[in-house]
This record gives structure tokens, sequence and C-alpha cells, in this order.
């Protein structure tokens, strides 16, 4: 392996409007697509603007779209692509842009608030959780979200139809209501909180299609579909109508 | 004046992670309005990056833990240095923080018993890290995060908006804390996204910014890590101590070199993972010092045989405290028995099932796949030491975290300095955050009902306002060729990622792992011209999300903490713990009372600096207090004549 020179075109603008602009820039052994686009910064683009931190996979801030698929830049090695490639480097779509690979993320942050938090159960105090390791393992799983909001970026809810925002969390908050009902010890319940209920009522759990775009597109690879959103859609099925739920256990009931 | 956003809030905390969200949780709790100010999305501090656990005595695995015996191992790790009364703190508060987090909604791994999971970690006498997996800062981060939400939600429901007493403004950065005389009044900070700046007033700021890393070339630090708090405290008069002390974290990745630094987890070696040389050697038997003779093994069957029988053996000296782990790999690769990539081998594929490492440290398993093109399970890892933490950080009170000399200043995390002597063990840092957030949080929201109550709330100086926008504007008129006569010689504007790739450099191969007089004057020197050449630091575009001149502004803090650091470093003709001199290679027990502290030279806090040569930072030393002889009972006095001085010892 050798040093050689990629052509990038990287979107640059702002919420006016903007194009992919082209760069032809030295590539070496292992790089990522987020070293390249430091390298454009220190040498030929000084102002292009990119969110990062950790460059390790671990905090979530370098969500794009390269080669129009969903992806953090600092997972993304140059060696999976051919050294003739021509790679495109575009903001997340779902979200509006601020400048360049900067996207406005703050549905997030607002879906968020929207969640009720844990609530601790009355009379265990702390240093008196008694959780065990089978029972914490499901949340656990999804408490590996690095939030990277690339399952609510490539969530065609939301990417296709702007109109969806307002009613519907996204795979990254449905899965934080999941993990919260799954949670041993959380005493929503007790305070005539049913989180499986406002999943379907409050948070547009009815929107999702099962198509596991979500979960192709996890860094951390959680099964969010599998794990998180289906067992959310069974446990909802008493409480009110899903068709697909309903398709689904018709399908399972022929088959027996 | 110039025109800019004005806000007033009770409490102002900077930072975001560990430290900052627990400091404004508990001023949010004690009734204050709490505004937090971070660089980066909410979410992602630095603290994510934390992999390990957080040390607690708990004694969830052995029972004979106590606090007692953390704080013990806490002043070992850092060779007495440490200021007794942080470490006394941080050892007895540290189960309750933990358990707080779980009435928070963390989901810890469990012992069999149902209780928090310990794990082994260098130089903890027993097993004591609470953790979720390999990626304990992330549950930490979000935990506090979503108890934020949740303090939201309630004054959502009691005011109708959800950040009426808690509100996060995150992608911006503060540029200079405002004073009202002596005490602090505010801060003046800009908008990342926008460029626009902003002044909030408030008669307290409590810095939570974390560290330095981003001054070396190899590091595990991400760009936030520009030593911020560090810059903010000697520019508003607070002085800093222990500078010298930087902990060089014995395992980081060394190839591909685009990753070369990232952390790779002591949990490696407190699971089972052994270091091996290029003759396959564990090299390590041979780098115990004689201050931890009597605690580690001395054969590999020992060591071995520890991880089963702890009681009747010693700890295996891969698990020595971190500075001892890192001089080893480097004297290795010295001697011409490193790794292909100048590194050491790490393995765990040869101790445990493939099945129990990808389930103990998956985070790993993950990032040697996917970078390395690696399989941690069928091969070892190749390691080396990378810049990882600064022990050094602002003086403050130990009860309280107030900064010394700023009313109204406060600092925890690791912005504060004194906790961790001169090395910090592996998961101190998350219980420090906890431990000494809540405390600065707690001390700034009680200050800042002071002044309320007594009427004597600051007001914020509008020249020294004035000041700091044109000190942010600097890089756009450096572009434009304006006149500056403040900017120094003429010369041409200079690329400010050039000069930090030129500071990164001269700091890690003059003031690094192993340190001479001679190199670190050299640094010094390079400073001097560096300090220059960035006051023509230019930038180009816009003031909307440019990282250029984001850069541009950072660097005047990372050149003011690198030159406490080297300065500070040469002044100490020994070597204890993150602070290693080839020159001067014992440690020195009549240097053990000393903290080295640095000030600004020009008190005003202006950075004119018109003497080059001279710098910027002023250097003196200081006494510690003697240890309380209580907690120095504690100790065997066979282990105490090792660090006192006999003058200490007859007291």
């Amino acid at each position: 392996m050798s040093a050689y020179e990629a052509h990038f075109r990287v979107w640059r603008g702002d919420q006016d409007g903007g194009g992919l602009k082209d760069f032809h820039v030295e590539v070496n052994d292992g790089e990522v697509v987020l070293d390249i686009v430091h390298r454009l910064q220190a040498t030929q683009a000084p102002d292009l603007a990119v969110r990062w931190n950790c460059k390790a996979g671990k905090c979530g801030s370098c969500s794009a779209e390269v080669n129009g698929r969903p992806r953090l830049l600092c997972m993304t090695r140059m060696s999976v692509f051919d050294r003739a490639e021509t790679i495109t480097i575009t903001p997340l779509r779902a979200f509006p842009v601020v400048r360049d690979l900067v996207t406005d993320v703050s549905f997030n942050y607002t879906k968020a608030r929207e969640v009720p938090s844990f609530v601790p159960p009355e009379g265990v105090g702390p240093g008196e959780y008694r959780m065990w390791q089978e029972d914490v393992g499901r949340s656990q799983e999804f408490r590996k979200c690095i939030e990277c909001f690339l399952c609510q970026d490539t969530c065609h809810v939301v990417r296709d139809f702007e109109e969806n925002k307002e009613a519907f969390a996204g795979p990254r908050f449905l899965m934080r209501v999941a993990e919260l009902d799954m949670h041993p010890l959380d005493a929503a319940a007790e305070t005539g909180l049913d989180r499986k209920r406002t999943a379907q009522e409050e948070h547009g759990l009815g929107y999702c299609n099962i198509t596991k775009c979500c979960t192709e597109v996890c860094p951390e690879q959680i099964k969010i579909t599998d794990n998180a959103l289906i067992p959310l859609k069974e446990r909802a099925v008493d409480r009110k109508y899903d068709p697909l739920v309903w398709l689904g256990n018709k399908i399972r009931r022929r088959g027996q | 004046m110039t025109q800019v956003e004005r806000q007033a809030w009770d409490v102002v905390v900077i930072g975001a992670g560990g430290a900052g969200l627990r400091a404004a949780i508990e001023a949010r709790e004690q009734g204050m309005r709490c505004a937090v100010i971070c660089k980066s999305l909410f979410g992602k501090a630095h603290t994510v990056m934390a992999e390990g656990g957080i040390a607690a005595s708990m004694g969830n695995v052995n029972e004979r833990d106590n606090w007692q015996v953390h704080f013990r191992d806490t002043m070992r790790g850092g060779k007495f240095l440490n200021h007794w009364r942080m470490a006394e703190l941080h050892a007895q508060e540290a189960p309750d923080r933990v358990w707080e987090l779980e009435t928070w909604g963390a989901l810890f791994d469990r012992t069999p018993e149902g209780k928090i999971s310990q794990r082994n970690f260098g130089g903890h006498e027993y097993p004591r890290l609470a953790h979720v997996g390999d990626r304990t800062g992330l549950e930490l981060i979000r935990t506090l995060q979503q108890k934020i939400v949740s303090l939201q939600q309630e004054d959502k429901a009691a005011t109708g908006d959800y950040e009426s007493r808690l509100k996060v403004f995150q992608e911006c950065t503060v540029t200079r804390i405002v004073k009202d005389g002596d005490r602090v009044a505010g801060v003046f900070g800009y908008e990342r996204e926008s460029g626009r700046f902003f002044a909030i007033e408030a008669p307290a700021v409590v810095l939570a910014t974390g560290g330095i890393g981003k001054s070396f070339k190899v590091t595990s630090n991400s760009w936030e890590y520009t030593g911020d708090g560090h810059a903010l405290a000697l520019l508003a008069g607070a002085p800093l101590i222990n500078m010298e002390f930087v902990q060089f974290h014995p395992t980081g990745m060394v190839w591909p070199p685009s990753v070369k630094g990232i952390l790779v987890t002591e949990s490696v070696r407190g699971d089972g993972g052994v270091l091996r040389n290029s003759e396959g050697k564990r090299f390590m038997f041979d780098y115990i010092p004689d201050v931890f003779k009597e605690k580690y093994a001395q054969s590999e069957g020992e060591a071995d045989r520890w991880y089963e029988d702890p009681d009747h053996n010693r700890r295996p000296p891969e698990l020595l405290p971190r500075d001892e782990v890192a001089r080893a790999i480097n004297a290795e690769v010295k001697a011409g028995r490193g790794s292909p990539h100048g590194g050491v081998f790490l393995d765990v594929s040869t101790r445990m099932p493939a099945e129990v490492i990808k389930r103990r440290l998956p985070s790993m398993h993950h990032q040697f796949k996917e970078l390395a093109d690696v399989d941690i399970t069928a091969e070892p890892m190749e390691v080396g030491p990378t810049c990882h933490y600064v022990m050094g950080g602002v003086d403050v009170d130990p009860d309280t975290a107030a900064a010394t000399g700023v009313p109204g200043l406060f600092a925890a995390g690791e912005v504060a300095g004194g906790m961790h002597g001169s090395n910090r063990l592996g998961g101190n840092s998350l219980s420090d955050l906890l431990v000494f957030g809540r405390r600065a949080g707690l001390h700034a929201a009680r200050y800042a009902q002071q002044t309320a109550t007594s009427g004597t709330r600051p007001v914020p100086d509008e020249t020294q306002l004035d000041l700091a926008a044109a000190e942010a504007l600097r890089p756009f008129s450096a572009e434009a060729g304006e006149p500056d006569e403040s900017a120094g010689p003429a010369g041409p504007p200079e690329n400010p990622y050039t000069l930090h790739q030129e500071l990164q450099q001269s700091m890690n191969d003059l003031v690094g792992i192993i340190r001479r007089a001679g190199e670190m004057e050299e640094a010094l020197h390079r400073l001097a011209s560096l300090r220059v050449r960035a006051r023509r630091a230019g930038v180009e575009g816009h003031r909307q999300f440019n990282p250029g001149w984001h850069l541009a502004i950072d660097l005047r803090n990372m050149l003011l903490v690198s030159e406490c650091v080297a300065r500070a470093a040469l002044e100490r003709t020994e070597s204890r713990g993150g602070h290693t001199r080839d020159d001067c290679p014992e440690m020195d027990r009549d240097w053990r009372r000393l903290n080295l502290v640095c000030r600004l030279s020009d008190p005003s806090g202006g950075l004119a600096a018109p003497d080059n040569g001279h710098g910027q930072i002023r250097l003196e030393r200081r006494e510690m207090p003697p240890i309380r002889p209580d907690l120095l009972n504690l100790f065997e006095k066979d282990e105490l004549v090792k660090y006192l001085t006999d003058e200490e010892l007859t007291q």
C-alpha cells in the first residue's frame, strides 16, 4: 500500500443552497474518510464545516452520507473504496443543513424530551438496587446507542415525509421507550404511565413498517427493529390495533 | 459597546462532560438557575471515551474493600503528591455517587447477587471499577444527560418552559471569563454555528472543560481538549498547579497512522491481557519499581493464579500504575524489542475464549476490527503510549472546588489539579468527575445564592466584553491584512492548522514521556516563536461554523497550557509519576512537598508579553500542607519512608 490521490466530491453550502465541489486529495495507508476531510481543511478548504469528536466511533458526531449511505466518517475506511472511485460526501438528508456537512439535529433533542424519564421505584434507596444480568442485558443493548442519529436519518418515515416529524419520534427514541419499558426497576406503571401505550399513541410507533433500514445503518449493530421496535409493537397490540402486527400474527398462525 | 446577546443566569457551567453535567444537576437541585455551555452537541463530551469503569469501594466483589483502601491506592498511584484531602473526599463519596446513578436509570453490569459488578484495574488493590462492558463513559454521560432532561421535564410541568431553570447552550465556546473587580461576573463566548457573540452574566462559573491533550501529537483526546478551562482560569487570575504531570496511557493504538493514539482500554489488562515484546517475553516483570516490590507477582505462575485467587497471590505487573507501564513499553521499544509498528504486543487472544473477549471487550473488538483489520480474539494488538490525561489543573479548595484567589470561580474534573498527584489511577477519573462535579455545583450554587441574598450580584465590566470581542475577531483582520499594532512584527498571515501541527510535534518530541533539560529549553524557544506567529493566525470565510477560525482562537489556550507544562517540567528536577526526567531519574523526597504554581506573568490578564523569551507564565514553588496524622496512620511506616522526608516522619 502506498499514498495515492483520490477524487472527492463534497457538498458545500448553507440553508440558502449549495452544491458538490470537486477535490483531489492525498490518501495514505489505513486512513478513514474523516482523515481526508481533515486534510481538506488543513490544505484546501480551511472553513469546511464538519462535526467530529472522538474519531473512534464512540461519540456519534461525524455522521454524514458517503456515496448516499448514512455513515460515521471516522469509521469508514478508505480501503473499502476502489482507488479510481469518486467519493461523494453529503450532509444527513433528513435534517436541515447548517453549513457544509453540518446539519441541524435539534429534531432529535426535541424528541428526547418528549419521552418520560426513568421512574425510580419507591422505597428502594441508592445502593439497594438488585437486578440480574440477564434482565439488564436487554436494555443495555439499547444503551449502547451513541446518538449518531443515522437511524433517524435513514428512516424513510421522516426521510421522505417531512410532515411526519411532528408525530414520529424515530427509531432512536422509540428504542428509548423500549429501553425504559424493559428496565427491570422502572416504576412508570405505578405512576399510571403505560409506556407501551405511549409508544403507539404519542411517539408514532404505528408509522414504522419494519423495513429494518435503521438496523442496517446502526454503527453499534444494535438490532433496533428486532429487539426494540417489534417487541414494542407486539406489546402494544392488545391495546391498539396495528395492521402490521395483525398481519404478522395472521401469517404466523397460518404456518402453524 | 459591542452588540452581543446578553442573558443572566445564577450559575454558568463550562463543559458538559461528567463533571459539568453533575455540577449543573446539583446547582439546579439547589434551586439555582443554571446554564451549561459546551463546544460539542449535548451528550458528545469526551467522557464517552472512558472505557474501563468508575472506581468506588462498594465492596461488591471483594468485601474487604473500603474507602481507606481506595485512599491508600490513590495516594500510592499519585506518588503521595496528591492533595490528601481531595483523595480522602473522593474515596469516601465515590460509592454514593455511583449508587445515585442507578436511581437516575443507569444500568451497570451485575454480580451474580444482582449488585453492581466491579472489575480489577491498575493500582487498585481489589476489584473496584463499576462498569458496563468497556463503554462505561457512555453510560455515565447518557445517564447524566437523561437526568438533565428529566429535570427539564419537571421544569416544563412547573413553568411551561423546558429551559426555565436549566439550559444547555450547545456548540458554543467561551473565550473569556469577565469580572467585576476581583469577582467573577460572567462569561463571553461565541456560537460555533452562527459565529454570533454572547455574554452571560452570572456570579458563579464552574470550569469543567477537561484536559489539554490536543497540544500533543499522539493523543487519545478529541479536538475539544485544547486546555480551555486551564487558560480561562489563568487569564482570570487563578493559578494552576502540577502542570508538569501529564499522563501517557501505556496502551494506545500504534497502527495505522491515522488512528495512532486512540485508546486501548486498561480493562484489557484488568481482565487478563498481557504485554509481550518481540521476543515473546512478558517484560513487565523486569520493571517493578522498588516502592511496589511487595505488591506485585514475581513470576508468571503467581500472576496468573491471582485472577482466581487474589487472597494468596500477588497481582500481575501488567497492572502497575499507568506511568510505570508506559515507561516500560517505551524502554522496550527503545531497546529494539518493539513490534513492527513501534509498539509492543498486548494479547488477550491466548488468554481467554473468543466469546468472552467479545462480551467483555466489545468496543475493543469492534475498534480493532474496523480500524486496523485486527481480530483481537485471534491475534495480539500492537500498542504504545499515548497522551491521555493531565494531572495538573486549577488550584482549588478541596472541599468547595473554589479556585484560589478568584471569588465565584470553581473547577472540577480534569481541569482541576491536586486530586491525582503526579499520576492518576485508571477508574479514578469518572469518580472524580462525579464527586467534585457535585461539590463544585453545590458550592457554586451556595455562593450565587449568597450574592443574591446580600444584594451584591456582580456586574460585568463592559470594557472587558469589548476587548473579548476584539480578541475573538483578530483572525479575520489578519487575513484581511489590516494593520494591528498589538499583532507584533509584520509578516504574512499564518495557517492555524500548520501552527497547531508544529505545536503538537514540539510538545510530543520535547516535553513528552521522557524529558531532558535541553529539550525542554528548546520547547520553550519554539513556543515563544509559535506565540508570535499565532498572533498572525488568519482565517478565510465568515463566522458561520468556521473550523479554521475556531482553531485560531483555541491556539491561544494551547500555547498557554503548553508553556505551563514545559516550564514546570523544566523546573522539577526529579522523576515522579507522569513526569520522567532522563537527566534526573530518581524520585526525590524533598520535591514531594512542593507544588509548582503557574500564574500569568501579566496579572491584568493581557497577553501582550513583549518579552517573548520570558514568556507568559510565572512559576513559584509552594509547600504542600502536611498530611493529616490519621490518614498517615493508614500506611505502614516502611512504606512512608519511601515517600516522606525524615523530618516529616518525625513530626
